[in-house]
């Protein structure tokens, strides 16, 4: 059974946003469900700080054993931070998702766009779990 | 998809462990378990891990004509095995294309085992009955009637020892012996597709499920995990073993597919020989290559090798090597580009990732540990 925090918004790509303590930001990253469907991490493409993406624009890429995936942009932003610490070691992507395995943190251009997101219950019945 | 998947002997004990099931050659087969496939590949370098290879075709090939018929059909040659050995060989179309790759075990004077690729096992079983003609054989296949193991790694010796009735030190590789494993019967090989010591268990199908779990609750304190078809890939392809489906077809000769070593050109007659001798002759202009990247990447079956910014080929197999921490591949190359040290790039997505065409295997022990 994957977990999904009740708290968190998601996407149908199976990214989470976590409201960050900075009010406007947020940290993305994969859902558990994502990983478990992706496997074991090997390394990941990150965007560079200040980047901007628009809404499901391709901001990077996850090389996993199984497969290769796009991160995609969940909501039109800039990117603040990038977690270098996968750089190092992918594989808290896989341990902890929700945590040390976050990826990048945004500021949406839009906070709108953020409440459009799928709440816990919504992904989910996504996901049939 | 409408196909039913057929399952192992060894379902249940797949899903009560938590493995992640996919389809593969028509089987429902565990790709991992809980710990992933990186930890499960380790596991097999370091210590050992326990395989369902139960999907894998076995055909038995018996009677007076055994010996001529295998001789036959396959391209290395039979007639230097003794009864209890086993040898790396395949089957080639009359045009040398590679139908399959097998082990062939000779467990008696009249009695061979072919194991096959399951996703070529029913095509196989037709290649044979087709040219079986006035070769005085039966041809039976077993493959559901067998379940097999694959017990895999430095320590696999010290975990079956106990656990069947002769020296093992007397099982050198690629040696089989018929006895049974914890009272059931056996046979029992020292054979694998991973590159470590290790045996391969051929059991009856309901034997399977108990000596499954006893090789388990028995191997853990020596280091012994269940491990899926993920890492057996990285196993293998780290030893720079070729997979049939990814690196070996029917459209590429066993000379191109690097299977040379074991085409026995001078052994006689058999199927694929003149096309084979006359390629051989003729000089080869592609041959199957490994690629050890040099900068970060992730080569996958299907990206282009790039050499000048030219595609000169492409990928058939690749990985990070779990062992090496590195990018390796094998790709079907021009055979000028070939030699190993050969600078080549793998283009993934948007980016010429550089290499160099390496030596196989791509890890021996005492290569770089991550």
């Amino acid at each position: 059974m994957s977990e999904i925090p009740t708290y968190l918004y998601y996407t149908d790509q199976h990214e989470y946003l976590k409201p960050d303590p900075r009010p406007g930001v947020f940290t993305v990253g994969i859902t558990d469900y994502a990983q478990g469907e992706l496997g074991d991490v090997v390394f990941l493409e990150l965007p560079a700080i200040g980047a901007t993406f628009q809404a499901s624009e391709v901001m990077g890429t996850i090389e996993a054993v199984k497969a290769v995936s796009d991160i995609y942009c969940p909501v039109a932003g800039e990117v603040m931070e990038v977690n270098t610490s996968l750089d190092k070691d992918p594989a808290l992507v896989n341990s902890d998702p929700y945590g040390k395995g976050w990826m990048v943190r945004l500021k949406p251009s839009n906070l709108s766009q953020v409440d459009d997101l799928l709440d816990a219950e919504e992904y989910r019945t996504l996901v049939g779990k | 998809m409408s196909e039913v998947l057929r399952t192992t002997p060894l379902h249940e004990e797949h899903l009560r462990i938590g493995a992640k099931m996919v389809p593969f050659a028509g089987h429902s087969m565990p790709v991992h378990y809980p710990s992933g496939i990186q930890a499960e590949h380790r596991r097999v370098r370091e210590a050992a891990g326990l395989f369902d290879v139960s999907h894998m075709g076995k055909v038995s090939i018996e009677g007076p004509g055994a010996l001529a018929f295998v001789q036959h059909l396959t391209v290395n040659d039979v007639s230097v095995l003794e009864p209890g050995q086993a040898q790396y060989s395949a089957f080639c179309r009359e045009d040398g294309g590679v139908l399959d790759d097998l082990l062939v075990y000779r467990l008696a004077d009249r009695s061979f085992l072919l194991v096959v690729n399951a996703a070529n096992h029913s095509g196989d079983v037709g290649w044979i009955r087709k040219h079986e003609g006035s070769f005085d054989v039966q041809v039976e296949d077993r493959s559901e009637r067998t379940a097999l193991l694959a017990l895999q790694g430095p320590v696999a010796e010290e975990i079956l020892a106990p656990l069947v009735k002769i020296d093992l030190g007397t099982v050198g590789p690629s040696r089989v012996v018929r006895t049974p494993i914890s009272e059931a019967p056996a046979v029992i090989a020292r054979t694998g597709y991973t590159g470590e010591d290790g045996f391969e268990i051929f059991l009856e199908p309901g034997d399977a499920p108990r000596i499954w779990r006893t090789l388990l609750a028995t191997g853990e304190e020596h280091g012994l995990a269940p491990i899926g078809l993920g890492a057996r890939d990285s196993l293998r392809l780290e030893m720079g073993y070729p997979l049939y489906g990814n690196d070996l077809d029917a459209e590429h000769s066993a000379l191109e597919s690097g299977l040379g070593w074991i085409v026995k050109l001078g052994k006689g007659d058999f199927l694929g020989r003149d096309a084979l001798a006359r390629q051989k002759e003729a000089g080869l202009s592609r041959q199957l290559a490994g690629i050890l990247l040099e900068e970060v990447g992730f080569p996958r079956p299907g990206y282009a090798v790039l050499s000048g910014g030219e595609e000169v080929g492409v990928v058939t197999s690749g990985t990070v090597s779990p062992s090496l921490g590195a990018g390796i591949a094998l790709a079907y190359v021009p055979v000028g580009l070939s030699t190993p040290g050969t600078s080549v790039g793998i283009r993934i997505r948007d980016r010429c990732v550089r290499g160099a065409v390496h030596p196989r295997p791509f890890f021996t022990r005492g290569s770089r540990l991550r």
